[in-house]
């Protein structure tokens, strides 16, 4: 039980931060490139071999480790050195909640692609979020700057307010799927829904195939207003453009990691990264079915290898696996490739704007959804009874 | 030992050590709250190994990730200092400490209490939706109480806030 926990945890680290971390600091870096017509990073080779700039975060990392690394003078040394541990772990543990393929069976062996599956694991997400300010703060204060004491302000008022309406954004979902568990939402997007199911007749005309006009049970259509608060909220937790006025480089030069050089400003760098691939395999989890493969139910794909084409069942379920995961990190991709469309094409709110967009808009709309939500679940189940 | 009960006494002896190191970081204000943090993430590990999951998600939010953060806005914002506070405040704080210390000496010299057996918890106990239905069946006047005294407090900050200043 241990071994199998400790696999999957190893498993989904060194996916995450073995891999999509690093290529997505050159992502970043390509995509403003293409969006701004430059060429961008290529210059970093082995032996003269570039492979398209993808040698980038090597050299990052090489860079970063052999710079030196200063504690300015005045500064609270033992707090200026785990700030950045601190602002880099809850990203880091988040991921143990969020499921990356389904639940399978094996024989005997029933295999849940999640390392951790508690029943308030939404919860645990925000908890974790909750602890991230304190890493941010820490390293503001510390560095005895004023820059950088402004640029953690900034962020813990911020971060405070905008996890308020992160709370709010997503119970309209909590009451769609009835659960707070990650694996069990994922699973009850792994089927479809009849687009016209109240009724089969429209204007007077009998639609046909009225039956087939199915979409996939994802959140997104059942919370779309859910959706976009949920990304907004999440994006300004995660403090980067549009929502970096903790960093504001016009009037904060670099807000609170101001006074960090080396691996450690590095690992605040690192933990926004591995935030947004936290950020894109929450968004799928919740609002775009997870792992499940749209109208195609794990059942499904099961019965068409193993039957169908005859592979058997067991060859069916491991295949079934490969394709599930597939389909996760494809979706992740996608909501990776989101975020960095919006932080390259919208420019820096004004911090009033920001907080008046958190706490007269988002919250009011909300709490406006989730009374919708109620209401209409109310409708739809004293329909059927 | 059971790897429960190893847990919990790492976490009890962290709860309580990182409590005294607030008050014994008095003079630094900032590593006074951050160790208040330490206590209420260690006392929510305690609540996870009783079982009460939404209890303990709730401690680190609220109080781990809300309101101790306020704590910090506000020490950073006035920068404060422990002489800041009036010595005969300290005197009465010191009073009621060491009166709050001595009881809890004598409880402890009492055996405990001699609290009785932990009792079996129900099935599904302490999960979101048990505690839900208790809140908005048996216990909705308290919190239609407590939300119209969180209402009068908001409504009084803010008049507060928007007082003209003369």
């Amino acid at each position: 039980m241990l071994t199998v926990v400790l696999i999957k945890s190893v498993f989904i680290l060194a996916v995450i931060i073995g891999a999509i971390a690093p290529v997505i600091t050159w992502v970043e870096r390509k995509q403003s490139a293409v969006m701004q017509d430059r060429i961008g990073a290529n210059r970093a080779d082995i032996g003269g071999l570039t492979v398209i700039g993808l040698l980038h975060p090597l050299a990052d990392v090489f860079k970063l480790l052999s710079k030196e690394d200063v504690v300015p003078e005045g500064a609270n040394r033992v707090m200026h050195l785990i700030a950045p541990l601190i602002a880099a772990a809850p990203a880091i543990v988040a991921f143990a909640v969020i499921p990356y393929g389904g639940v399978y069976q094996f024989g005997d062996f029933e295999l849940s692609l999640v390392a951790a599956n508690p029943d308030w694991g939404l919860l645990y997400i925000f908890c974790i979020g909750s602890l991230a300010t304190y890493g941010v703060v820490m390293a503001g204060w510390a560095s005895n700057n004023n820059w950088s004491l402004l640029g953690g302000l900034r962020a813990s008022a911020q971060m405070i307010s905008y996890e308020v309406t992160l709370g709010l954004s997503v119970v309209g979902i909590f009451m769609c799927f009835q659960t707070l568990q990650l694996q069990d939402m994922a699973i009850a997007q792994d089927q479809t829904f009849r687009l016209l199911g109240f009724t089969d007749v429209l204007f007077g005309f009998s639609i046909p195939y009225s039956d087939w006009i199915r979409l996939p049970a994802w959140g997104v259509f059942f919370q779309p207003l859910g959706f976009l608060f949920f990304l907004t909220c999440i994006m300004a937790e995660n403090k980067r453009p549009p929502f970096d006025m903790p960093e504001g480089e016009s009037e904060l030069i670099a807000g609170y990691f101001l006074e960090y050089s080396g691996m450690r400003f590095g690992l605040f760098f690192m933990a926004e990264f591995i935030e947004v691939v936290v950020i894109a395999g929450l968004m799928t989890t919740i609002f775009l079915g997870g792992w499940a493969v749209p109208w195609a139910s794990t059942e499904s794909i099961i019965w068409f290898f193993g039957t169908k084409v005859g592979l058997g069942v067991g060859f069916a379920t491991g295949l079934c696996v490969l394709i599930h995961f597939a389909t996760f990190m494809a979706k992740v991709v996608v909501m990776i490739w989101v975020q960095m469309l919006m932080r390259w094409t919208l420019p820096r709110f004004r911090y009033d704007q920001m907080m008046d967009l958190c706490w007269k808009i988002i919250l009011p709309l909300s709490i406006a959804n989730i009374f919708v939500t109620g209401f209409v679940i109310l409708l739809v189940n004293g329909a059927s009874s | 030992m059971t790897a429960p009960l190893v847990l919990f006494y790492l976490f009890a002896l962290l709860a309580a050590g990182s409590a005294v190191a607030m008050v014994a970081s008095v003079r630094n204000t900032v590593a006074s709250a951050m160790w208040l943090v330490v206590t209420m993430v260690s006392l929510a590990v305690i609540y996870v190994l009783l079982g009460a999951y939404l209890v303990a998600a709730i401690q680190i939010m609220v109080y781990g990730g809300a309101i101790v953060v306020l704590f910090l806005f506000v020490v950073m914002l006035l920068n404060l200092r422990s002489d800041d506070f009036g010595p005969g405040r300290q005197r009465m704080l010191k009073l009621a400490a060491a009166l709050l210390g001595l009881f809890a000496l004598v409880q402890l010299l009492r055996g405990g209490g001699g609290l009785p057996p932990m009792p079996v918890a129900p099935e599904g106990y302490g999960g979101y939706a048990e505690l839900g239905i208790a809140l908005y069946t048996d216990y909705v006047l308290l919190v239609e109480m407590a939300s119209l005294l969180l209402t009068a407090a908001i409504v009084g900050a803010l008049i507060l806030a928007k007082r003209e200043v003369n």
